[in-house]
């Protein structure tokens, strides 16, 4: 492989005219760079363009400006059929006028492969997504998840450097996709292929990707490993778009190499000895972030970050207890996992309970504004 | 059960239905065996074998083909066989040619947006609106102007004149079967998703291919239902074609309609009762293959 990256997109901007007649820039100078071997996901919500980037890398689109490289190579408008890439759409666009057999044969009599050839790679391709034996099945013979897998097979075959997959799993029910998702994984990590997975899922993401690129209003918000992505939040969008969050305005009061106090006027009180990254300023104005399952509810007041609140509401969810509690008028939210047995959790804490709640530093997020 | 199913009154409708569309159908075919010539009144089936019957005005011996008699006198007439034989040029050339072109317009008014696109959708309605007999006076005006023109420019004379015949008929057939071919095709592509256009060109396929592997065979429905419709249209259309047609052009339509100005012979019974089981078996072929199809997929 001649490149480190199997697709990059440089500084990438897609325009397109609304049927309103005004511009659009449905992506919006995007810079990805996807290593060979990857599992990299696009993830953001409806409208983000990860559809439009998916298309231009495939050559279904071209950018209006910037580059889309594959394997180092420009693409200019280079057409799909001969880029290295192959696509699982999302309504997976199998022909219904041909049996499972012709629809993974296509990609294969279009390269010239002999007919022994051509027989061998699709019993191998139906081997490795568990069809044996649905060969003379058209599509709309075969279920949802059996048709997603055939849609698979038809791209891999062809052996492509990269695979797009744009929502794979949207149609199908959440325990299959759940099976689905770790299918794909396994058979991405067996095969060392390029994925590249659209997605509005983040537990989806999360739950494949080696990296994720966070995508809102045609941007990248942040590209990262799944664990950079929520330990370390870019901005508040990424922030509040995977998972949960608190979210409190405050100012840097004084500031150190690697910590900060800061001022939450909203709580009337200071939050000290908060890790900090390079570019804040004393007396900026930061919002402060803490995920509702890294508050800790005390019994006794410490000596950090510590306040003094009232429950308004809990909700019993299983696995965890929700509880809400009103600390001066702002509201944060509070995970609790249910270690307890027996017990019934509800009554754990009751509505207008004094609690105290800790905010340990370490687990206290400053991002900066705009 | 479905509740509705046994209640006389539609059972009754049903039937009354039926007789209102069939039993003309079934007198038309009783009349092709009548033994009167004048085909006013139902005077038996064709002489028996013996029997002497006159024809056109001295007895003779009636055919051998018995109650077939009509229909062998038909087979004799070498204006019908013509008839028939142009009717069949027309059709099928008309249909091929409004096939390809009302395919292409339906293609491209899908896929591309162009200034002139609500004007070219709308233009397609005119033809079908329009009064037949208005396209008829408009397009031999068009036909009679042109030739009037070339003939002079290029001096043309005698036989070698430009005139109607088989290529005007054809030429205007092809005009208005265009919108239908054009309208049904559309239809079809309303529910055709570019994704598998695309997906055929992701695994490698050029536009070509694509169009002749993918589009072409998830169109062919369409397609085939259009140029049916544009067959059935041309096979008998009678106000355009008599405008358009000249020596050595007579359809079907245009005969049977010179014929009963004269008299009405059961000959032109036979006719239309070949004509009606024709189309007949054809349908019925058709719906075979259609059905078989279906349960291909
Ligand atoms: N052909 C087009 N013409 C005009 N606007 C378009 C076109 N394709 C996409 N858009 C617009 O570009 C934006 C991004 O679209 P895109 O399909 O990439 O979103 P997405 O992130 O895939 O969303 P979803 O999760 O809903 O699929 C949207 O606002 C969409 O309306
Ligand atoms: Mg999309």
């Amino acid at each position: 492989m001649a490149s480190e990256f199997a697709v990059e997109l440089r500084d990438v901007v897609k325009k397109f005219i609304t049927p309103e007649g005004n511009e659009l820039n449905a992506v919006d100078h995007v810079t990805m760079q996807i290593k060979n071997g990857e599992f990299f996901s696009m993830l953001g919500s409806s409208g983000c363009g990860k559809t439009t980037s998916l298309r231009m890398i495939a050559g279904f689109e071209w950018p209006t400006e910037g580059e889309v490289y594959i394997e180092g190579k420009p693409m200019g408008h280079t057409p799909p059929f001969q880029r290295k890439v192959n696509t699982v759409f999302q309504s997976y666009a199998l022909f219904q006028h041909m049996t499972v057999f012709q629809n993974i044969a296509f990609g294969l009599e279009m390269e010239g492969a002999d007919k022994n050839e051509i027989e061998k790679r699709v019993k191998r391709a139906l081997e490795m997504v568990q069809l044996t034996g649905m060969e003379r099945r058209k599509p709309k013979q075969l279920s949802g998840g059996q048709q997603q897998r055939v849609a698979v097979a038809r791209a891999l075959v062809k052996v492509p450097d990269v695979l797009l997959l744009d929502e794979p799993l949207g149609a199908l029910d959440l325990k299959l996709r759940k099976e689905m998702q770790l299918e794909l994984k396994a058979l991405q990590q067996q095969l060392g292929i390029t994925f590249v997975y659209v997605t509005h899922d983040q537990e989806e993401a999360m739950t494949m990707s080696d990296r994720i690129a966070v995508m809102s209003k045609g941007k990248v918000q942040q590209m990262g490993t799944p664990v950079e992505i929520y330990e370390r939040p870019a901005n508040r969008f990424v922030a509040d778009f995977i998972g949960e969050s608190n979210f409190l305005e405050g100012t840097i009061k004084s500031l150190s190499k690697e910590e900060a106090v800061v001022f939450v006027p909203q709580l009337n009180a200071e939050l000290t000895g908060i890790p900090v990254s390079d570019g804040l300023v004393n007396g900026e104005e930061v919002t402060v972030s803490i995920r509702p399952e890294k508050v800790h509810i005390s019994d006794k007041v410490l000596d950090v970050n510590s306040f003094t609140g009232r429950v308004t509401n809990t909700v019993y969810i299983g696995t965890d207890t929700h509880v809400f509690v009103d600390l001066m008028g702002k509201q944060i939210k509070v995970f609790e996992q249910n270690r307890i047995s027996r017990l019934d959790p509800g009554s754990f804490y009751s509505i207008g309970q004094e609690v105290i709640l800790v905010m340990w530093p370490d687990n206290v997020l400053v991002l900066k504004k705009g | 059960m479905n509740p509705y199913r046994r209640h006389p009154v539609i059972q009754i409708a049903t039937v009354l239905v039926y007789i209102f569309l069939y039993a003309p159908i079934v007198v038309l075919i009783l009349y092709s065996f009548n033994a009167s010539r004048t085909n006013v009144t139902f005077e038996g089936f064709i002489p028996r074998v013996s029997e002497r019957v006159e024809m056109k005005g001295s007895l003779v011996q009636a055919a051998p083909c018995g109650a077939f008699h009509w229909f062998c006198e038909l087979s004799k007439n070498d204006d019908v066989i013509e008839a028939a034989g142009n009717t069949l040029t027309i059709a099928f050339a008309s249909t091929f040619v409004s096939v390809i072109i009302g395919t292409m317009a339906a293609l491209a008014l899908q896929r591309y947006e162009f200034k002139l696109k609500p004007f070219s959708q709308l233009s397609l309605y005119i033809p079908i609106v329009i009064p037949e007999i208005v396209m008829g006076i408009g397009i031999l005006t068009l036909f009679s102007q042109l030739f009037g023109l070339l003939n002079g420019a290029l001096g043309l004379t005698g036989d070698s004149r430009l005139s109607l015949g088989l290529g005007t008929v054809i030429v205007s057939h092809i005009a208005f079967s265009v919108p239908f071919v054009t309208l049904v095709v559309q239809a079809r592509l309303q529910g055709f998703d570019k994704s598998y256009e695309e997906a055929a060109m992701d695994l490698g396929a050029n536009e070509w291919t694509t169009f002749r592997r993918v589009t072409f065979p998830m169109i062919l429905p369409g397609i085939l239902s259009g140029g049916l419709l544009a067959f059935t249209l041309s096979l008998d259309d009678f106000v355009i074609t008599f405008f358009t047609n000249g020596p050595g052009s007579t359809t079907l339509p245009i005969y049977v309609y010179g014929l009963l100005r004269k008299i009405i012979t059961p000959q032109v019974n036979a006719l239309s009762t070949v004509w009606v089981l024709t189309v007949f078996i054809a349908v019925l072929l058709l719906q075979m293959l259609q059905s078989r199809e279906q349960k291909q997929h």
